[in-house]
């Protein structure tokens, strides 16, 4: 039966849940849960290991560090991506600095979740892409889904791993249906998907962008430009090697996010190649992003903003010289 | 307290604009004439209008989420905040903020804000500012019971309270915090006893009673104007609409409140409320409150045509007001 990707998160919380004793389910409103993520583990779980929190996310995303360090096995959700800044010093100064600091002692298998993305007229606190301003604290896993499969499975292996994994869910992608691999379906952190393999340019796309880009490289087909289609599914770790290999086939590269251009997911990546794939490039690694602007609210401001299907075919048809 | 008619009317027709909007709002949000989340404040205009009454125009106000009623009372003009609810570029913000981000610096208004406890901070340091600079300026500070779980909350009240800072705390105890009951995330009945803790008075106020809210604001605001530092003022109020416009669209048949507890609240109307004491004291006539109705809903048609027929943003505006690079 098709699945949804908030039916796959449902799922994959559920299983986990089932699986390990030591898990629970914290944040605002999961128990009614608005967005329908952790519909009905109250019923099957209890008050116990699912609990709404006080409007208090530093209180709260510490209480998971707290907790994971103490021997349970939190998973935190922090509704939109962009109320992790009111909780930054328990994320980046605590969990993800305790393993090492203690000299390995400390673990800290703790999932976090939550919305991230443009949404159509959330506007700037409620739209923004914030993976980037985790990927220079080392010591958290990046984990951003592109579709239904991918995000059941990551999400199931985010809460096995004994790290702090923050797990990306695009609000657009909330209703996208797909089958998904019935049992125990794990997808492990740090191995790309090769969503479509071509000869002619190798376009690394990140989450809700994924399936924008491979519209493009359907569209670019029939004029026999022949695109990669590359989704690294987690941004910590990163299959660097899948994203090289394809490079030093094709010898050119693009890298599509709906982040920001400066200091953002596609800046790392485009840097990655550049410095390891020198050799094999025929041109400049090219970035599709959103602009550099908080996400404005008016449409036509949004739309302008934001990385788009029009911004990617220029992109690779720039890259590719056609 | 002795009021004056002209006040009293005044007030009448702030709470008459804000019922008006928010309910034109609604429905244009419920048609999808509206983008993004829209939250309204039906219900609660007592708070916001009291307090608002109380401050003079150089004074300062934070506000929410919810905040449409606040700066509506702060002296915000329906057609551009209208305009700006709709994307347009007569907005307040040209169509860059929305719903939950209006602003007007010349009225004193800081800002609505999307972040739940982000105004907090805010208006401690607009109060600040008013210290160091000398100026003769109060703050208030509008926010919920959930909110009040916020850090910011408890950082900012002890920072006006060392410091005496011309700041009035408003809490708008509305029972939730989208769809959790206050009672289930909050360890006190009454947010106002958390001012105890600080040092600083807090008292209770039925916030459906604009008189009520005029008189304690009134006082706060002059103990805050004296240098005597700030009060929390928490007002037990209800929202009758929704948390979000549209959330029986994603809640199904799933609910969070009785019918009963809403039909409650709504006998407890704060407009109703006004109407009878008006009656009642034989100061105002029902002509005259039913006029005040007849211009706000002429204004309010106004309003929308405004926003309907301004135009939106040219997509090259999308870098202004930002640097970056
Ligand atoms: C920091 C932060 N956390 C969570 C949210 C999501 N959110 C928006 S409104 C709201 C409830 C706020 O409750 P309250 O302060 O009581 O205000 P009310 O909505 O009742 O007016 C929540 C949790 C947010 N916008 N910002
Ligand atoms: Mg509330």
């Amino acid at each position: 039966m098709p699945t949804t990707f908030i039916q796959a998160i449902n799922q994959a919380l559920s299983e986990e849940m089932e699986r390990d004793p030591l898990t629970f389910v914290m944040g605002e409103d999961v128990v009614l849960s608005a967005f329908g993520a952790t519909k009905g583990l109250i019923d099957k779980f209890g008050p116990r290991r699912v609990r709404n929190t006080p409007i208090a996310e530093a209180g709260f995303v510490g209480a998971a560090v707290g907790a994971a360090m103490a021997g349970a096995r939190p998973i935190c959700e922090v509704e939109f991506a962009s109320f992790f800044y009111c909780a930054m010093d328990q994320v980046c100064n605590q969990a993800a600095k305790l393993r090492y600091m203690s000299g390995g002692q400390a673990r800290m298998p703790i999932t976090f979740r939550c919305v991230y993305g443009a949404m159509g007229g959330a506007a700037a606190q409620h739209s923004e892409t914030v993976y980037a301003q985790f990927l220079s604290v080392p010591g958290i896993k990046l984990v951003v889904p592109s579709n239904p499969s991918d995000m059941k499975g990551l999400l199931k292996s985010a809460i096995r791993d004994d790290n702090p994994v923050i797990v990306f869910e695009h609000g657009a992608l909330g209703g996208q249906r797909e089958e998904i691999p019935a049992g125990d379906h794990l997808v492990p952190l740090g191995q790309a998907a090769i969503k479509r393999t071509g000869e002619h340019a190798t376009v690394v796309a990140i989450g809700a962008m994924v399936p924008r880009t491979l519209r493009v490289a359907e569209k670019l087909a029939r004029e026999d430009i022949s695109v990669e289609v590359i989704d690294p599914r987690t941004l910590v770790p990163l299959d660097e090697a899948a994203i090289l290999a394809s490079v030093e086939k094709t010898n050119r590269a693009v890298v599509v996010d709906e982040g920001h251009w400066r200091g953002g997911a596609a800046a790392d990546i485009a840097a990655i190649i550049g410095e390891k794939a020198f050799d094999f490039l025929d041109g400049p690694v090219r970035r599709v992003t959103t602009l550099d602007v908080p996400i404005p609210f008016s449409p036509p401001l949004e739309k302008a903003a934001l990385a788009n299907e029009a911004k990617i075919e220029a992109a690779i048809r720039a890259a590719v010289g056609r | 307290m002795d009021l004056g008619k002209d006040k009293m009317l005044e007030m009448y027709r702030m709470m008459t604009r804000i019922r008006l909007f928010e309910t034109q709002v609604r429905d244009l949000a419920t048609a999808s004439e509206i983008p993004g989340f829209v939250h309204v404040s039906i219900g609660e205009e007592a708070s916001a209008t009291g307090v608002c009454a109380a401050l003079r125009p150089a004074d300062r106000i934070t506000s929410t989420h919810r905040g449409h009623g606040h700066l509506i009372a702060k002296g915000g003009r329906l057609d551009r905040m209208m305009a700006e609810i709709f994307g347009k570029r007569t907005g307040y913000c040209k169509g860059k903020g929305g719903s939950m981000h209006i602003v007007d610096f010349s009225l004193g208004i800081l800002g609505a804000n999307g972040i739940v406890g982000g105004g907090i901070p805010i208006a401690t340091g607009s109060a600040l500012a008013a210290v160091v600079t000398q100026r003769d300026e109060v703050t208030a500070c509008f926010f919920g019971d959930g909110a009040s779980n916020e850090g910011t909350f408890h950082e900012s009240l002890n920072l006006a309270a060392v410091w005496k800072l011309p700041v009035i705390y408003v809490c708008e105890n509305n029972g939730f915090g989208e769809f959790t009951p206050m009672q289930t995330v909050t360890s006190v009945t009454d947010i106002a006893v958390r001012a105890q803790a600080y040092g600083i008075p807090g008292i209770v106020i039925d916030g459906n009673d604009v008189l009520e809210v005029y008189r304690c604001a009134s006082e706060a605001i002059a103990r805050a104007r004296a240098g005597e530092g700030p009060t929390l003022i928490e007002c037990k109020t209800y929202r009758w609409e929704g948390h979000v416009v549209g959330e029986q669209a994603f809640l199904g048949k799933a609910s969070y409140r009785s019918e009963e507890e809403v039909a409650e609240w709504k006998a407890r109307c704060p407009l109703i409320r006004f109407e009878k004491f008006a009656a009642e004291s034989g100061m105002i006539s029902a002509a005259e409150l039913k006029k005040i109705r007849a211009e706000t809903e002429v204004e309010l048609e106004a309003a929308v045509k405004f926003a309907r027929e301004s135009p939106l943003p040219d997509p090259a505006e999308v870098t202004d007001d930002v640097f970056s690079g």
